[in-house]
């Protein structure tokens, strides 16, 4: 049936080569030599393109990665030198990157306690806290405020332009420099403020706004005065600002040069992040930062018992889940397939229009659609057995509807694939069967069931798989729920990978480092399934 | 689809691809008299198969049959929804077109565009690197081919966490490509480019190799042997996994929830999802209409396609 599917034309095409394969072939390959370097020419121009942003942004891996790409497609494809390796190459780059290097990334970040509140690093962490304890220095010079800039008006680098409020002397402010008196006859003062200055651009008040947002070049501007003292813009004015703060870098401390405590960076005694802490263990600051912290994220699944206990839990009914999905769908589907797989019966293929059904439509809307028979009120469920059930307010009976909706769309697949394994058996053997005797079920049991096992095995166990991973299942019927009130994180219908989800993205604040350790563990346990697979299916042996 | 085609070394290697062949099957020859059952006989032997059979249709399309009649619902809420629809009204499926909030077709083109390019290049990749399988030997074959299946057993969801890490700063760089837009969750979904690469090697293995060869002696390079003489051979596998990918694609959640937030870059799954779980009651209507517009061509689809589906699931095809 499938030489349906190969049009006669198309192979027709393909003997005609002898008769005109000289100049076809010249043809094709300077056409392909062209398309070759035009497109090893556009590679190398995104590289050389996106070069200064990555430099700029000190983005050193991904600049490495870049150009190593680069290098291995010139390599490749101008070369000609290895031809497998021209095939594989397309597939194998997106693979690495989008997959591999997650993968690696990912046994990265479990190393970490990256997350909502430790997102910054160490050194902003420092800058912020230093920066926020700054206070107006009393008696303080006060400064009229533009900003202007000796080169672009949008990248820098910005000056403050300041004039003192009470002596009207005019000065520019820098980062590097400090301050720096100005020259009455190079500025031009108006109403107090300056207007213009020679050299320099003056920016609008709304382009000041604009860049002074949070991240933009002027956010956290600062033109230091004295070792603790600092002129920091407010709204359209500077004042001078001293913190009592001094971090020594060598040291790792902070100290507050008024009282005289010293503060040292510790890890909380139970927990993922660090302080600034004194002595008697008196945090200086809730800011906290993103750091290594070894295995942290692991031991605490295994010995933390709030995590523990949900999280084995969950990873029993994950395990439930999968085989019941699969054993479930399986014996319906081969119920099925037995059944309809008679040659007397008309209509088969009726039936297995009706059957497919299911297996066609796109997951996301059954799943949607069953969520709502379970509702408790207008749910068609409830409707049709007369029953008031709250499925989805039990976690008993949440799992039981999350197992029957699974039953509904994994069937047709079972019941397709034992319907062509079926089919597939030679009628020689059943027929040898009942010559020595055996009955239709004695048949089915020593005979069909056997040999239809061997030949889906393969098929179930990447179904379990599936299911082992199958967030949508559970992420668009209960999200998880129903929820204990002491957890909020573990819901009674959780599978490990809608949790994770949870951990990461959910409205509780995310928690990535310790999503990625729980991701590390489903590495683990997905791997050990894929052994199984490896073993239990010929793939290995029928390699060559 | 009815040619008769004249048995070719290429027709041969095709047909040993897709195994179940119902066809001839489905119709016992005429006047064999073992298969004609009358009366007391047939009610034994077959009236369960079709009571069974029947149960089981009713089992599989009472979902459906609630969406079809939810989509023609004109109040479009949950409790005024039954089975059987009492009035009909296209109203809902109008609300398709004419609520800005929720532009349904922008979604829809959206899902195509990503399906279309996912399944275009995944085809191309995982067929380039199957014919390099197939047909080079070459040191660390066995190896790539052995740790290409182990890598696949990882699904891409399990690194969503560092996916998202990765595209924003991707899209500090390059804010075409970063997170909230199609073109990157494009290339997300790249990452399983070689998903089919075993399924087209298994088919390419059962094409003999003297058909290259004698090309190749007629003065073809390697680029035409696998462009004119193996890729055509493949066109039912090539259909009926791209048609599996399609709607893979078309039922990715996860990595859409995340990546896709804005209205107008969201494919229709999160877009459908968003609007249902905004209003669980009141919005069923113009879901159930959406999901039709979308199930009833795949419906088709797979019906028109149906003895090849069979075929490719059974050979390892799957969906999404």
């Amino acid at each position: 049936m499938t030489q349906i599917l190969t049009p006669t034309p198309q192979r027709r095409k393909d003997a005609s080569p002898r008769r005109r394969h000289p100049l076809a072939i010249d043809a094709r390959s300077s056409g392909g030599l062209v398309a070759k370097i035009v497109s090893l020419g556009l590679v190398l121009a995104l590289a050389v393109a996106l070069t200064p942003t990555l430099v700029a942004t000190a983005n050193w891996a991904f600049l490495i990665m870049l150009w190593a790409v680069v290098a291995v497609v010139v390599a490749v494809y101008l070369t000609g030198r290895i031809v497998p390796a021209k095939y594989l190459l397309p597939g194998v780059l997106m693979l690495v990157l989008f997959l591999i290097y997650p993968i690696i990334l990912t046994f990265q970040l479990s190393t970490t306690n990256y997350g909502d509140g430790t997102r910054s690093s160490k050194e902003a962490a420092v800058a912020r806290i230093v920066g926020t304890s700054a206070v107006q220095v009393p008696d303080g010079a006060v400064y009229s405020l533009v900003v202007g800039t000796q080169g672009a008006i949008t990248t820098g680098p910005f000056e403050m332009l300041l004039v003192d409020t009470a002596t009207e002397q005019a000065y520019v402010g820098s980062e590097e420099e400090g301050l720096t008196e100005l020259p009455a006859d190079t500025v031009t003062v108006d109403a107090g403020q300056i207007t213009a200055a020679e050299g320099y651009t003056i920016l609008t008040r709304q382009e000041q706004n604009d860049l002074s947002g949070a991240g933009q070049p002027l956010d956290g501007f600062a033109v230091p005065v004295n070792d603790d003292t600092v002129i920091k813009a407010q709204g359209f004015q500077a004042i001078e600002m001293r913190t009592p703060l001094i971090y020594d870098e060598a040291a790792d401390t902070i100290t507050n040069v008024d009282t005289g405590v010293v503060y040292t960076a510790e890890r909380a005694p139970s927990g993922d992040r660090s302080y600034f802490v004194d002595d008697a263990g008196q945090r200086l600051a809730t800011q906290s930062w993103s750091e290594n912290v070894g295995t942290f994220n692991f031991e605490r699944i295994f010995s933390d018992q709030r995590i523990t206990g949900p999280f084995l839990s969950i990873l029993g009914w994950t395990l439930v889940f999968a085989v019941g999905s699969v054993g479930s769908t399986f014996a319906l589907g081969l119920l099925l397939a037995v059944t309809l797989n008679d040659t007397r019966m008309r209509g088969q293929r009726a039936f297995r229009s009706f059957l497919i059904m299911p297996y066609a439509i796109p997951g996301f809307i059954s799943l949607m659609v069953w969520a709502g028979f379970w509702n408790r009120d207008y749910g068609l469920v409830n409707d049709m057995l007369g029953t008031g059930i709250d499925w989805f307010g039990d976690a008993t009976w949440a799992k039981v509807a999350v197992l029957l909706t699974n039953l509904w769309m994994g069937f047709p697949y079972m019941f397709l694939i034992c319907t062509g394994a079926l089919q597939s058996i030679p009628s020689d053997l059943k027929e040898a069967a009942s010559i020595d005797g055996a009955t239709g079920f004695g048949q089915f049991r020593r005979i069909v069931f056997p040999l239809l096992l061997v030949s889906t095995a393969p098929l179930l166990v990447s179904s379990f798989a599936f299911n082992f991973n199958n967030f949508n299942a559970i992420q668009l019927l209960t999200k998880g729920g129903p929820f204990s009130p002491d957890n909020p994180t573990a819901g009674g219908t959780d599978i490990l990978i809608s949790y994770t989800y949870r951990l990461a993205f959910g409205s509780g604040g995310s928690q990535i480092g310790f999503a990625s350790a729980v991701s590390v563990l489903l590495f683990v346990l997905t791997g050990v399934l894929a052994a199984i697979q490896f073993r239990g299916t010929r793939k290995l042996e029928e390699m060559n | 689809m009815t040619s008769a085609p004249t048995p070719t070394a290429a027709t041969v290697a095709t047909t040993a691809v897709v195994k179940p062949s119902p066809r001839g099957r489905r119709r016992p020859p005429k006047g064999a008299p073992a298969d004609r059952l009358t009366g007391a006989r047939w009610w034994r032997t077959l009236s369960w198969r079709y009571l069974v059979g029947v149960v089981a249709c009713i089992y599989a399309v009472i979902p459906i049959l609630y969406i079809v009649s939810a989509s023609l619902n004109p109040i479009g809420s949950v409790a005024s929804t039954d089975l059987i629809p009492t009035v009909v009204s296209f109203a809902n499926f109008e609300q398709l077109w004419n609520n800005p909030s929720r532009p349904f077709f922008r979604w829809a083109l959206n899902t195509v565009v990503v399906a279309l390019v996912v399944v275009v290049v995944q085809l191309i990749f995982s067929c380039f690197a199957a014919y390099a399988f197939s047909r080079f030997r070459f040191r660390g074959r066995r190896a790539g081919l052995l740790s290409l299946l182990l890598i696949l057993m990882f699904p891409q969801i399990l690194v969503t966490v560092a996916l998202f890490q990765m595209f924003s700063i991707v899209g500090e760089v390059l804010p075409a490509f970063g997170l909230d837009t199609l073109p990157g969750y494009i290339l997300i979904m790249l990452g399983g480019s070689l998903g089919q690469v075993y399924l087209i090697k298994g088919f390419f293995d059962t094409v003999p190799i003297e058909l290259d060869e004698a090309a190749k002696i007629d003065g073809a390079s390697h680029l035409q042997v696998f462009f004119r003489i193996l890729l055509p051979l493949l066109q039912s596998i090539l259909v009926i996994s791209g048609l599996l990918v399609f709607v893979g694609v078309i039922g990715e959640f996860l990595l859409a929830s995340i990546f896709l937030r804005s209205t107008d870059v969201k494919t229709i799954a999160v877009g459908m999802q968003g609007v249902l779980a905004a209003d669980q009651s009141n919005n069923l209507g113009w879901f159930a209409a959406g999901s039709v517009v979308i199930a009833v061509p795949i419906i088709l689809l797979f019906q028109y396609l149906q003895r090849y589906i069979v075929g490719g699931i059974t050979a390892g095809a799957v969906k999404g």
